[in-house]
């Protein structure tokens, strides 16, 4: 609710409003792919300081999430999909999702610091950075590579879960960010494509919006190739066994098939996007099954 | 014509006051706990 002579609302933000900031939805991924990269390093630590760890790793993702919005508000408040949200709706300060984030920020990394090493605080500190600037406010509103480099921000994780336990960073959990660094366009694009519309409203230059449907369709295709590549190469390089390299083949066939669907497909109309929306669907599946299958082939097959 | 701005509630402003500060100290005392078991555990590390 706002205030008519200032325009702030007039009461305290609620709990579920700054919940809402941290964007819950996309932390569970976050959380899911610290886990595996905390379980598939070679040591082990005690169970409290891998919560606290996993914990950290999550109120980052949530602060970087809160001062996107904080960021964006404005953009939001033009998308269908965003104007709902706690700052574009009027029920939030500005100033409050700002003390909220950098407040969040900086006790995770502190907390991470002094629970675990501080190679992990100093990664998760820079993807906070990384997301928070050089995602949100650089990359976002000038270029339709956005996504590309935003998606190492999401692919940060693992890791600092691997980080967290050994306090180095070897070839597995590097490969582990590559997965998801690469996963990430075709993703989004995959998504961008059959709501572009909305991107188009805010002015947001996402790929499909600046480039069109068949170029981005393109893209979908090109980045798939080094993704499969990244996400097979674990078993090869025996970083992983058979098991994971059975199931990776499975699941990395089937991403670049659907892949191959949207390459071909023509539609300029949403609703006959359906290749597009299936490979959407399917590549959250996909990075689940994948780092599950990862993490369980290393705790017990490798 | 704008609608007219409902008026000011006290007790709305109290019961969120109220909803957050019960909230903070949960999760103060949640991170209480943390640091104790962190604690209990680094001791643990280096025995």
């Amino acid at each position: 609710m706002q205030n008519a002579a200032t325009d702030m609302p007039r009461y305290p933000a609620s709990a579920a409003d700054l919940f809402a900031l941290t964007k819950p939805r996309v932390m569970s991924l976050v959380v899911f792919t610290a886990l595996c990269g905390l379980l598939a390093a070679p040591e082990t630590i005690p169970t409290v300081l891998g919560f606290t760890a996993i914990l950290c790793i999550a109120v980052a993702a949530g602060a970087s999430g809160a001062l996107n919005q904080w960021y964006e508000a404005d953009v939001d408040a033009k998308m269908k999909r965003t104007r709902g949200r706690p700052l574009p709706a009027g029920r939030m300060e500005k100033r409050t999702a700002l003390h909220f984030g950098v407040g969040l920020g900086a006790f995770s990394v502190l907390l991470m610091g002094l629970a675990t090493n501080y190679l992990a605080a100093a990664i998760l500190a820079f993807s906070i950075f990384f997301y928070a600037v050089v995602y949100t406010v650089w990359l976002k509103p000038r270029t339709p590579q956005n996504i590309v480099i935003g998606g190492a921000a999401g692919a940060f994780p693992p890791l600092i879960g691997w980080a967290a336990v050994t306090g180095d960073v070897t070839l597995l959990p590097v490969l582990m960010f590559l997965i998801i660094f690469l996963w990430t366009p075709p993703h989004f694009w995959a998504l961008s494509l059959f709501v572009k519309t909305d991107y188009d409203a805010a002015g947001i230059p996402m790929l499909p919006v600046v480039a069109g449907n068949a170029a981005t369709r393109r893209q979908v295709v090109i980045y798939t190739l080094p993704m499969v590549a990244a996400a097979i190469a674990p078993w090869p390089l025996g970083l992983t066994g058979p098991v994971y390299g059975a199931a990776s083949l499975v699941l990395n066939a089937v991403f670049l098939w659907l892949a191959i669907r949207v390459g071909m497909n023509k539609a300029e109309d949403p609703a006959a996007m359906g290749p597009e929306k299936k490979l959407f669907g399917y590549s959250i599946l996909y990075l689940f099954a994948l780092f599950a299958i990862l993490t369980l082939d290393r705790m017990f097959f490798a | 014509m704008t609608d007219p701005q409902p008026p000011f509630d006290q007790d709305e402003y109290r019961r969120r006051q109220r909803e957050r500060a019960r909230i903070m100290a949960i999760l103060l005392l949640a991170f209480v706990a943390l640091v104790f078991g962190i604690t209990i555990a680094k001791m643990g590390l280096y025995e």
